[in-house]
């Protein structure tokens, strides 16, 4: 159900791939509840992708931005600040890894992949932070992704979970730095969700069901169960909360141990 | 035609906005029509929803042709 929620609130979403992007689910929910928003994509292969989306939403800033190289990020928000003169918020939906190394060992990543990793996945969000933080002159909110991942082992997830570990460990110290501007940064860890990102990790339709038999509501997430979420988090009505880490994921991670009625996995999975 | 290669050609020429006539037996998603590496995951993405199979990794590394992926689906269903 739309409401004005985000009516008057100016934000960049970077990290849209295609209709089944995370950031596609926070997007349309951000447009439903009357946010006017601006897309940025990674060349023309997301282009291709990204425009199609923008079509539907009304979205006419297009940005191509490379958070690898820091003059392609000054020019995003120069662009936005000439566009806008301000913004209110930001979702980071951004990581990336050699999909070589999302499977198998953690201990045989190698370090030109881990600084990669640590580089796209962790300091772009700070990277981005520094530019946004300019522009959020009547306070913001900033918004990132991570994945249960980081605080407990999953398999095959390797150098992504010790990545979003930093990441989550970045929000907290950015929180602290912008908030006094009245800027609030916070994440979101989401359930698994087959998206484009998630056809690089091994083993992902087994990790999917596994959630589903075994998480409290007893179903995967969906990318409008984050999208309804990030509204809450970037809009007025998480006014007072920052740092925040908030588990969109039905209620997997309160989890200790498989549930008695979860069916046998391999079977229901067709590994076997 | 059967069936499957129906549909999967349709998921093909809507995904890769090619020409119908194009998408022949050994035309290669790459070489002949176009995809680049996002869109062959995207396209056995599209096949796992419309066909309710899995492809696992490894199978779909050798789905290049649109006859690859009728004779794999056909197999798989």
């Amino acid at each position: 159900m739309p409401t004005n929620l985000m009516e008057g609130k100016r934000g960049l979403i970077m990290g849209l791939a295609n209709d089944k992007s995370i950031a596609w689910g926070i997007a349309k929910a951000c447009a439903e509840h009357g946010a006017e928003l601006a897309f940025s994509y990674m060349g023309d292969a997301f282009k291709k992708r990204v425009v199609p989306l923008a079509d539907q939403l009304g979205v006419t800033q297009l940005i191509d931005c490379d958070v690898s190289d820091p003059a392609s990020i000054d020019a995003a928000f120069a662009q936005i600040e000439k566009e806008w003169g301000k913004l209110d918020f930001i979702v980071h939906a951004i990581g990336f890894s050699d999909k070589n190394e999302l499977r198998g060992r953690y201990v045989d990543t190698s370090p030109e992949n881990f600084r990669m990793t640590m580089d796209i996945s962790v300091y772009s969000f700070t990277a981005v932070a520094q530019r946004a933080e300019k522009l959020m002159k009547d306070g913001g909110s900033m918004l990132t992704l991570t994945y249960y991942g980081a605080e407990q082992v999953m398999p095959h997830y390797n150098v992504m979970g010790v990545a979003k570990a930093a990441l989550e460990a970045s929000v907290k110290y950015l929180a602290e730095d912008l908030g006094k501007d009245g800027i609030r940064v916070n994440a979101i860890s989401a359930g698994p969700i087959k998206t484009l990102a998630a056809s690089g990790i091994g083993d992902f339709r087994y990790i999917l069901k596994w959630n589903e038999y075994n998480s409290p509501l007893r179903r995967t997430v969906t990318i409008d169960d984050v999208g309804n979420s990030a509204v809450y988090l970037l809009s007025d009505l998480s006014s007072g909360v920052t740092g925040e880490n908030l588990h969109v994921d039905s209620g997997y991670h309160v989890v200790g141990m498989k549930a008695v009625d979860a069916p046998d996995i391999d079977a229901a999975s067709g590994k076997k | 035609m059967s069936d499957i290669a129906d549909r999967v050609k349709k998921i093909v020429v809507e995904h890769l906005s090619v020409e119908e006539s194009k998408v022949a037996e050994n035309a290669s998603f790459i070489d002949d029509l176009g995809a680049d590496s996002l869109d062959t995951v995207e396209l056995v993405m599209a096949f796992e929803e419309e066909f309710g199979i899995e492809i696992p990794d490894d199978a779909a590394e050798t789905i290049q042709t649109f006859g690859d992926a009728v004779k794999f689906i056909t197999e798989a269903s």
